[in-house]
């Protein structure tokens, strides 16, 4: 900004734009740990698979792969369930048209939504790391725990955006039970429960059509379950499907602007 | 580099505060709004009634920056709705099913506050709507003129120039509504431009200083409530009568009729004159009742004759 707009500008000061986005993202995450239906089954569910599948192969490379694999499992369903559902229901209730006639940065709404749910991933992957120290007795150097904890961060690029576009199509009574049933099968077909030699061949045949196969191959490059040598086209399957996501996200908003409300 | 000028609050103060101008939109082939232009002025109320869908919602959305128009301008403080800096001067209070449950009054309160850039203080706003004692409590947790009261708590917190109320006490007890309605008079009264739609119609005529009636997407009349309670006769006059409608039409100053059977609502200006000629030509006249025109007999009588 230059200097006349300054001089010009004392009576209403610009909004401190920041501030908004940080209450954004702290309330969110307050409002999605109060609910328990979403914390109990995003954190709940991979640590009771853990202590169920991954305490009883102690020391086994089963205990490791599923720390990997089950921090996957958390972070798509905290932001299908997260973002997806929960965008879904402010729709259906008039409270995302309300924001939306706020001044609330636009920026702010979805970024808590990010920000959140992969926060909560990230709960889910230390919690992992830890139980399969004590309980599963391997071994996770701090070298590992970080580049599981970047993939988990930049992984929640894609899925934000499909829970976006979930929440901006999916009728809100059909909710969780439709999440329910798509995610499920797509987690066994991406090698979340089991490792996909263990899998039929048709499943070996549809994962690299399913972008959580793509971050559970990385995520399990990182224990060296996956070669690292496709890491940059996971990337690249990925990113993709983050710009095609994020870019079917914005012409169903736009065209729902033309129709009535 | 240009240079935005910055809203100025106190221009505004003398010319409206909004405006929409000329505007039209639509939905598909569904037309919403035709050629519809209001203006919004600080300290007062302005009522926008209408039957349902006659385009009511679609002139707050336009207001409130949430659709563009499709022919027209809308205006808020001298800029279009939807940039960022005419939205800090809105506030608005929309019919929201439900706000997040697991959030506290207070918790919704500071999050709004957030968003404008001179805000009320907290303290201040929990006591104007009288929360201070629920401040704590969560959203899912309070009853409905509670949560109502909190959605208008959102929308005044930032302190805006211009207030959108869409069916602010609808589901209110009569307690309730009256104290609603006394936040909004001194929204009104601290120079605040408020826009409210109704469906009660007492309500606009307790609150308002000027109606707007839209039918079927236009303007079709604007003034005071008395000016529109006049544009129909000013009286009431029921009775049973057999006398035919041409008749009781060509009584004098008559501006409307309804009907049903040999019940008569006749709305005059001169109930006197009406009276001498309907007890003259009817011997059997009977349950003659003469009252003032309520604002929803003009509304349903300007509404039929459309």
């Amino acid at each position: 900004m230059n200097e006349a707009a300054v001089s010009f500008a004392p009576r209403v000061p610009a909004a401190p734009r920041l501030r908004p986005v940080l209450m954004e993202i702290g309330y969110e995450f307050i409002r999605l740990a109060r609910t328990r239906a979403y914390s109990f089954s995003v954190i709940g569910f991979p640590l009771m698979f853990y202590l169920l599948f991954g305490a009883s192969q102690r020391h086994g490379p089963i205990a490791q792969y599923l720390i990997a694999s089950y921090s996957c499992l958390a972070l798509g369903s905290a932001c299908l369930f997260g973002i997806g559902l929960g965008i879904c229901l402010e729709r259906a209730q008039g409270w995302l048209e309300l924001k939306w006639a706020s001044p609330m940065p636009r920026l702010a709404y979805l970024l808590a939504k990010t920000v959140s749910s992969a926060a909560f991933a990230l709960i889910v992957m230390v919690a992992l790391i830890w139980l399969g120290i004590i309980v599963g007795g391997v071994t996770v150097s701090p070298g590992q725990a970080a580049r599981l904890a970047l993939i988990m961060l930049l992984g929640s690029i894609p899925f934000t955006a499909l829970g976006l576009l979930i929440g901006l199509l999916m009728p809100p009574s059909a909710g969780p039970a439709l999440i329910n049933l798509i995610y499920l099968p797509v987690s066994f077909a991406s090698g979340f429960f089991m490792p996909l030699r263990m899998l039929p061949h048709w499943v070996r045949v549809i994962a690299p059509f399913l972008p959580t196969y793509h971050l559970a191959q990385l995520a399990l490059a990182v224990f060296g379950f996956a070669p690292r040598s496709g890491a940059l086209t996971h990337w690249l399957v990925l990113g993709g499907c983050s710009v095609l996501m994020f870019g079917a996200a914005w012409i169903t908003f736009a065209r729902r602007e033309t129709r009535m409300p | 580099m240009s240079v935005t000028p910055p809203v100025d609050v106190r221009a505004a103060a003398h010319g409206p505060l909004a405006t929409l101008n000329d505007v039209s939109k639509r939905f598909g082939k569904r037309t919403a709004l035709e050629r519809f232009s209001l203006q919004l002025r600080g300290g007062e109320v302005t009522a926008l009634l209408g039957p349902n869908g006659a385009g009511k919602t679609t002139a707050v959305r336009l207001l409130l920056g949430l659709i563009a128009p499709d022919g027209g301008c809308v205006q808020v403080l001298g800029r279009d709705p939807r940039s960022s800096s005419a939205r800090t001067a809105i506030g608005a209070m929309l019919q929201v099913a439900r706000a997040p449950d697991l959030l506290t009054v207070r918790e919704h309160i500071e999050l709004f506050r957030s968003y404008y850039p001179r805000p009320l203080e907290t303290a201040e706003i929990l006591r104007r709507t009288g929360l201070l004692s629920i401040e704590h409590q969560r959203f899912g947790t309070l009853s409905g003129g509670q949560k109502q009261r909190l959605l208008f708590a959102l929308a005044i917190c930032g302190d805006p120039q211009l207030v959108c109320l869409d069916e602010p006490t609808v589901g209110l007890d009569i307690q309730a509504r009256r104290q609603v309605w006394e936040h909004i008079r001194a929204l009104a009264a601290s120079g605040k431009a408020v826009l409210l739609t109704t469906h009660y119609l007492e309500e606009a005529d307790a609150l308002a200083e000027r109606i707007a009636l839209i039918e079927h997407g236009r303007l079709t009349r604007l003034g005071t409530p008395a000016e529109i309670k006049r544009s129909v006769g000013a009286r009431r006059i029921r009775c049973r009568t057999r006398l035919p409608d041409e008749v009781l039409r060509g009584l004098p100053s008559v501006t409307s009729l309804e009907r049903h059977g040999e019940n008569a609502v006749i709305f005059a200006h001169d109930p006197q004159a009406v009276l001498r000629q309907l007890l003259a030509l009817d011997a059997t006249l009977s349950d003659l009742e003469v009252g003032a025109a309520s604002l929803e007999d003009a509304f349903l009588t300007l509404i039929h004759a459309a």
